[in-house]
């Protein structure tokens, strides 16, 4: 027996990153980018311009059949059935007990099929729980694409525009999502294209077969997209106030202690978890989950103590230094007394009662919304 | 921005700690304390520097404050005991310079050092580049 760790997964994307200096790093299982020219230049770069992310270690997995919609109507927090075809939706898988397993986007590509994208470290958890519930909802098929495919993300307020010159998407929503054909590499590739992403800018998320993930790549690229890594990624996600799981959500913590409400229909009868957020919410909660933003230099990270009035409230989920902002942020659970917005806390960071306020997410928003 | 498309570079007449610090003596008797090329290339982009205000005593070795990237939080040595007499101004309201330019505008506090014969058991710019070889 061998006690050494599995292989990393590599993404098709995988020798374009090291041809771009990028710093590779382990990532729920797979050898990722960090960054390739520096983390606040590539966050620069989504923010005033366009950048373009492998994101091809997230889970995708399809889901088809006549059962697949009441499959997924009864697993997610929002109606897969009342889902049109060509739109997409944020929304979570629960246990009984109302924790979070995942969050995730669900495509509804037709009648019948559906494209539910995890995170990367949650994919095999996820697949085991769709399998687990399947048979009560035949005939089904439930396939992960992931290996199979890329998943790229182009983000920033001058991706949505250059996207369509290689797509005619012109029409897309934000959320909604178009199949189709494209050419790339001297190829007809099928692909999807959702106006969707995890940066707080607009832009789009292409899925289309990993042999032609490379050449949509250096399409972006030539397009000016300036390639970014997960460290970019982050700190994107968190400015726009989106959480990462297992660091701000995990299948201990609820949507409604996250501030998630709006992305479950607790009014829609059927669905896993919905009794025990019903309990929670008549018995009252007993954390919520805020942004703070410090008034004074100092990095919160994960696991810090935040305090009020000199006690412990609460404990720092993510946290880092926001350059669009040019402020020290974070997100973490407090007591439900230290919620409100303005209220005064502090963040420990190794030792330093660092003051600052709770403020509302997201912290950034960007200033010129599409059409909806 | 960090410095991936920039050679690394260690200057000869600087010594070096293996907590990736560098020390240079100036003729006015102070010496300037700074963190290596690889150091802030390890570290990615600077965003925080927590540094001892004038008047603080270091020790030869001793954690002198810390340094922050977006990355990852790292403790600081002084590579030399002594008082620290400055601390640079740019480098805190502008950490970006560290990565920049960590032997020039990047350095990080000015003190004056008790005692010279700390240096020998600094690394020369040869000894530390043999010596990070081995961590690259």
């Amino acid at each position: 027996m061998s006690n050494a760790p599995p292989p990393l997964l590599r993404t098709c994307l995988y020798s374009e990153h090291l041809a771009l200096g990028a710093k590779m790093v382990p990532f729920a299982g797979w050898e990722m980018p960090l960054q390739y020219v520096g983390i606040l230049a590539e966050v620069r770069a989504v923010r005033t311009a366009s950048g373009v992310f492998d994101v091809s270690h997230m889970g995708r997995i399809r889901v088809e059949g006549v059962g697949a919609g009441p499959l997924l109507a009864r697993l997610l927090t929002h109606d897969a059935q009342a889902l049109r075809p060509g739109r997409a939706r944020y929304g979570f898988l629960l246990n009984p007990q109302g924790g979070i397993i995942d969050d995730t986007i669900l495509y509804r590509l037709g009648e019948e099929r559906y494209l539910l994208v995890c995170n990367a470290a949650n994919r095999l958890t996820v697949l085991a729980w769709l399998q687990r519930w399947a048979e009560g909802f035949p005939p089904l098929a439930i396939r992960d694409e992931t290996l199979a495919t890329a998943m790229v993300a182009f983000q920033g307020p001058e991706a949505f525009g250059k996207a369509v010159s290689l797509a005619p998407v012109e029409g897309l929503r934000p959320f909604g999502a178009w199949e189709g054909a494209l050419p790339l590499g001297g190829h007809s590739v099928p692909a999807l294209v959702g106006r969707t992403g995890y940066t707080g800018e607009d832009g789009v998320e292409w899925v289309l077969p990993a042999e032609a993930g490379p050449f949509l790549w250096r399409a972006l690229r030539g397009l000016g997209g300036q390639p970014c890594g997960l460290g970019a990624r982050d700190i994107l996600r968190l400015e726009a106030g989106l959480m990462l799981h297992g660091t701000d959500i995990d299948p201990s913590t609820t949507p409604l202690e996250a501030g998630l409400e709006r992305f479950v229909d607790l009014q829609r009868e059927g669905f896993l978890g919905r009794e025990a957020l019903l309990a929670q919410k008549e018995a009252g909660l007993g954390r919520r989950l805020v942004g703070f933003v410090l008034r004074e230099r100092g990095i919160p990270r994960h696991g810090y103590p935040i305090l009020h009035n000199g006690t412990v409230v609460g404990t720092v989920t993510s946290g880092g230094f926001s350059p669009t902002l040019g402020k020290d942020i974070g997100m973490g659970y407090v007591h439900p007394s230290c919620a409100a917005p303005g209220t005064p806390i502090e963040v420990e960071i190794r030792g330093r009662a660092v003051p600052g306020e709770v403020v509302p997410l997201p912290f950034y928003t960007r200033r010129r919304p599409e059409t909806r | 921005m960090a410095g991936m498309e920039r050679k690394p570079y260690y200057p000869p007449d600087l010594r070096y700690t293996r907590e990736h610090e560098w020390v240079r003596l100036l003729e006015d008797g102070t010496a300037l304390v700074g963190i290596t090329f690889f150091a802030q290339d390890q570290l990615g982009d600077v965003v925080f520097l927590n540094l001892p205000p004038p008047g603080t005593r270091l020790t030869h070795m001793g954690k002198m404050g810390e340094v922050e990237s977006v990355k990852a939080v790292s403790d600081l040595f002084s590579p030399l005991s002594g008082e620290v007499v400055e601390v640079n101004r740019e480098a805190v309201e502008h950490p970006e310079v560290v990565n920049a330019d960590p032997y020039g505008r990047g350095w990080l506090v000015k003190l004056r050092p008790s005692n010279l014969q700390e240096m020998d058991a600094l690394l020369t710019a040869q000894e530390y580049e043999a010596y990070i070889a081995g961590k690259g």
